[in-house]
């Protein structure tokens, strides 16, 4: 298994984690004591606001452990060139996860449209966002199997 | 895969043999790839841009068609518009 196909793999525990710890961190913290708060706009926008520096700082910590047990366990450096398959591989992935976004977009606004509450709203939003981040993940390390 | 089309292939395992033996890795590095792009290209998984195909020309100093073979037989592009052009 190469070197990305690991890090894309180590992305996706990342991620899984991340997103859970963080997620239990809201419910258990917020939403279980006052379950309004699941309709206050305020509550949606600080819990974005603040996933997003909380999750790329973890992703960095989780990557910088990685890539220092890869380095003692394989004895290999990591290839510290990105080359125009990687580029090419990086793109199609966007690709996938861009798509998926905007499907779960779509979804978010069409649960709106149907008079839902706000929550679900979000609740897709953060989903779609969360699924496209796999499926990107997902889809290089079989683009990196497949060749490109 | 016995049915699979083969449109490129390429004769980089031979060049290297030729070349000293020459490893992916060394080939990698003088071509400014990894080696699992020059992998990807040697089992034709992947093939490269017209830069990094002259690059690897130019590596093992021999011509481009020295490196990658162009089959027109199995160009299934090719195929379609040959099939076109008789119908008319």
């Amino acid at each position: 298994m190469g070197h990305h196909e690991k890090q894309s793999i180590v992305s996706i525990i990342g991620s899984v984690l991340v997103i859970g710890f963080y997620s239990l961190y809201v419910y258990r913290n917020y939403i279980q004591a006052d379950m309004d708060l699941l309709n206050d706009f305020q509550f949606w926008g600080k819990s974005f606001l603040y996933l997003i520096p909380v999750a790329i700082v973890l992703q960095i910590v989780i990557h910088i452990i990685f890539a220092i047990a890869d380095r003692i366990i394989t004895q290999e450096d990591m290839p510290d060139i990105t080359d125009e398959r990687d580029k090419l591989i990086e793109l199609k992935s966007i690709r996938i996860s861009h798509w998926i976004f905007i499907l779960g977009f779509m979804l978010a606004m069409g649960s709106l449209a149907m008079g839902m509450k706000p929550y679900v709203m979000f609740l897709t939003l953060i989903s779609s966002g969360f699924i496209a981040s796999l499926a990107s993940e997902v889809a290089k390390i079989i683009y990196y199997r497949k060749g490109a | 895969m016995a049915n699979e089309i083969v449109l490129i292939t390429n004769s980089i395992r031979r060049l290297r043999f030729f070349a000293g033996e020459m490893t992916q890795q060394e080939l990698a590095d003088r071509t400014g790839v990894t080696r699992q792009t020059i992998v990807a290209i040697e089992n034709g998984k992947y093939f490269p841009s017209l830069e990094l195909a002259f690059r690897i020309a130019h590596t093992f100093s021999v011509q481009l068609s020295d490196v990658f073979i162009y089959n027109p037989e199995n160009d299934p592009v090719l195929i379609k518009l040959m099939a076109k052009k008789n119908k008319k």
